[in-house]
């Protein structure tokens, strides 16, 4: 079998503060393949926007990565000097970001920007960086793009405004696209056409795209493979119809029946009771033990691992031995 | 846009309408011009013509109509003590009052700006720190004594600058300047720090704490995301986005630098207009004194407009005609 293109390997994010570390990521792995769409799910807090900020080399301190190892093409890039780092930014991984309103910078016309994201990694003239920015408005769907190419950020909807985005983030090809919640600060009546414009330009290029979302639907119908994760470690990992249809952790299963589902009556939506404990307040053992209605009593005592179950991997202690 | 102009124009002229009311009651009834001009010896006769003759008997909206019409001919009456047309006095000592404002107003931001980009960059770095103090010190040691322990180090000790005076200068066109001789030069530099050290600071202080908050917006993390260059970023990016305030507070400090000079140019012995004015105070010379204020607030509209229209330059946001949001 290749070399995935991304391989995180025991990554652990770390907060050094005056009242002790804080350690808000612990110990995930994951591994994403060319092309390949693989979402992160689950609550606010559980780590998503940490593990893709790690990816991409943009932790802010006091985080930091503090175990692990992130690889791109089997080469490791967690501990690349900022300069090598930053030349990778863009141009291999790039990143979109949750608010398309303040992602652009309002003083520049859109053109401008990226022209000077184009001419930062290639050595386009100005003329070739335009026409490359104007083939990627148009590959976007922006309208009349050789007007639009000399219009300022608020002259835009923020629909349009997360194409130019998008087209920012792709404006040199790279092998990896994270999407940091890419559609939560949209319209709903929009979220489908963004999703859909991400989803089909990718793979037109072969980009594969980490899709971080606390929304199940939006994986359901997006990625191919998925991680639930659940204060700072993966809950459940594997294909997304398994993960959907057949979740094996109790905290997955509690998250998708969740999910509304057209033309099934339903009286309640069902809810997980409680809310993730906070990183200085996790319990001991499984840090879901507290809200899960299957809790044994080793679960506070020992911190599962994922295991084989089914399709999925889930890191529950009821499956320890095989069980149940 | 015009109309925007025109709007503030119209504006500028009602607040130049009230300043020319208070210079006008100050002119008229802080004492008594007839006292001011005539001798002790003058008798009560002769006042009351010298009264009507200057029109002072007439009422109030006649001879404020009168005081507006001279004024906008450029026309603010005869100095008490000096005997000579006050605009003319005035006009004469304009150049050393600009010059010393100018270099000073471009020392702050020269300085100023880029020690703010430092400060807001390397925010924990020894001199940052450094820099803080030292802005510390410029926000709250006075003027006057900033300039007096300059002179005391650079003229007393070193003996490397003038103490006072604009030292040679030279007459182009009615303007002296002292912009062409090195003595002009060499007095410049002390009473220009003087005058810019507050701004300076201040100016340092808000550009640090608008990149500290530039520096967390999403566009700068997207800017990242994207691999631009730390220098794109910080200085084509960041930067540009704390200019408004910047502009606002350094039009606002053009119009005290100014106002300030006045202690500067006492301290400096400066002869600008600022030196005039304190010494107008003491002599109770009130047309010099009505004339000063109409030309600093005339000062501060002028800014106040330049800043208006630089916004357009800088903010695409605020170019209202450019076309609206669509799509
Ligand atoms: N600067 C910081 N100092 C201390 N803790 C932090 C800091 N930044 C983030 N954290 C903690 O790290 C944890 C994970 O944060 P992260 O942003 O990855 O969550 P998330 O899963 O993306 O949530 P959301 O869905 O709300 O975006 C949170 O519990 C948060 O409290
Ligand atoms: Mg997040």
């Amino acid at each position: 079998m290749s070399v995935p293109l991304l391989q995180i390997n025991n990554l652990s994010i770390e907060f050094n503060t005056r009242r002790g570390n804080l350690v808000a990521v612990e110990d995930i792995s994951f591994e994403v393949a060319e092309g390949e769409i693989f979402g992160i799910v689950g609550e606010s807090g559980a780590g998503k926007s940490l593990t893709g900020k790690a990816i991409i080399g943009l932790l802010e301190a006091p985080g930091r990565i503090s175990g692990g190892k992130i690889l791109l093409n089997n080469e490791r890039i967690d501990n690349l000097p900022y300069e090598q780092m930053r030349r990778l930014r863009g141009k291999s991984i790039g990143m979109v970001f949750q608010d398309p309103l303040t992602s652009l910078n309002p003083l520049y016309t859109i053109g401008r920007q990226l022209i000077e994201t184009i001419q930062t990694h290639t050595n386009h003239t100005a003329t070739q960086a335009k026409n490359r920015a104007l083939e990627l408005l148009r590959e976007v769907g922006i309208p009349a793009a050789e007007k639009r190419i000399d219009q300022f950020p608020h002259q835009f909807s923020g629909g349009m405004r997360q194409r130019v985005v998008i087209a920012l983030a792709l404006c040199v090809n790279p092998k990896l696209i994270i999407a940091d919640e890419p559609t939560t600060a949209l319209d709903v009546s929009i979220q489908a056409q963004i999703l859909t414009l991400l989803k089909n330009l990718c793979r037109k290029h072969g980009t594969a795209v980490i899709l971080i979302t606390h929304d199940m639907g939006v994986i359901a119908e997006t990625a191919n493979r998925v991680a639930v994760m659940y204060a700072g470690k993966i809950a459940e990992i594997g294909p997304v119809r398994e993960v959907v249809q057949n979740p094996q952790h109790p905290y997955a299963q509690g998250l998708m029946a969740s999910i509304p589902v057209i033309g099934r009556k339903m009286k309640y939506l069902a809810q997980i009771d409680g809310s993730m404990p906070r990183i200085a307040e996790r319990p001991s053992g499984c840090a879901f033990h507290p809200r899960c209605p299957h809790a044994i009593e080793l679960c506070n005592k020992q911190i599962p691992e994922l295991l084989n179950k089914g399709k999925t991997k889930a890191a529950c202690l009821l499956f320890r031995n095989g069980n149940p | 846009m015009a109309a925007f102009i025109i709007r503030r124009l119209f504006q500028s002229l009602i607040v130049m309408f009230f300043v020319a009311f208070v210079a006008f009651t100050m002119f008229r009834y802080v004492g008594d011009p007839v006292n001011q001009m005539v001798g002790i010896d003058t008798s009560l006769v002769q006042r009351e013509a010298l009264r009507e003759r200057l029109g002072l008997n007439d009422p109030f909206i006649m001879q404020f109509g009168r005081f507006v019409l001279k004024a906008l001919s450029g026309d603010f009456g005869i100095s008490y003590q000096h005997k000579r047309p006050v605009t003319e006095m005035l006009l004469e000592r304009f150049p050393a009052t600009l010059e010393l404002s100018l270099v000073s107003a471009i020392f702050s931001l020269l300085v100023g700006i880029p020690m703010g980009v430092y400060t807001g960059l390397h925010r924990y770095g020894w001199l940052s720190r450094f820099f803080m103090m030292f802005s510390l010190i410029g926000i709250s040691l006075p003027t006057f004594l900033i300039g007096i322990l300059l002179i005391f180090l650079f003229a007393v000790q070193l003996q490397w600058l003038p103490s006072f005076g604009r030292g040679t200068v030279i007459e182009i066109g009615g303007w002296r300047t002292g912009f062409l001789t090195i003595s002009g030069l060499k007095a410049l530099i002390m009473p220009a720090i003087t005058l810019g050290l507050f701004q300076l600071t201040l100016i340092m202080r808000l550009v640090r704490a608008e990149m500290l908050e530039v520096l967390l917006t999403d566009y700068i993390k997207f800017a990242r995301a994207r691999g631009l260059s730390n220098k794109a970023i910080h200085f084509g990016h960041a930067l540009k986005n704390t200019m408004v305030p910047v502009i606002t507070i350094t039009g606002l400090q053009i119009g005290s630098i100014l106002a300030f000079a006045i202690i500067t140019e006492t301290v400096f012995q400066w002869p600008g207009m600022g030196l005039m004015f304190l010494q107008s105070i003491q002599n109770v010379d009130i047309p010099i004194m009505a004339a000063y204020l109409m030309m600093i607030a005339f000062f501060f509209v002028l800014i106040n407009l330049v800043v208006d229209l630089l916004y357009y330059v800088v903010d695409p946001r605020l170019r209202v005609d450019a076309v609206k949001a669509h799509g």
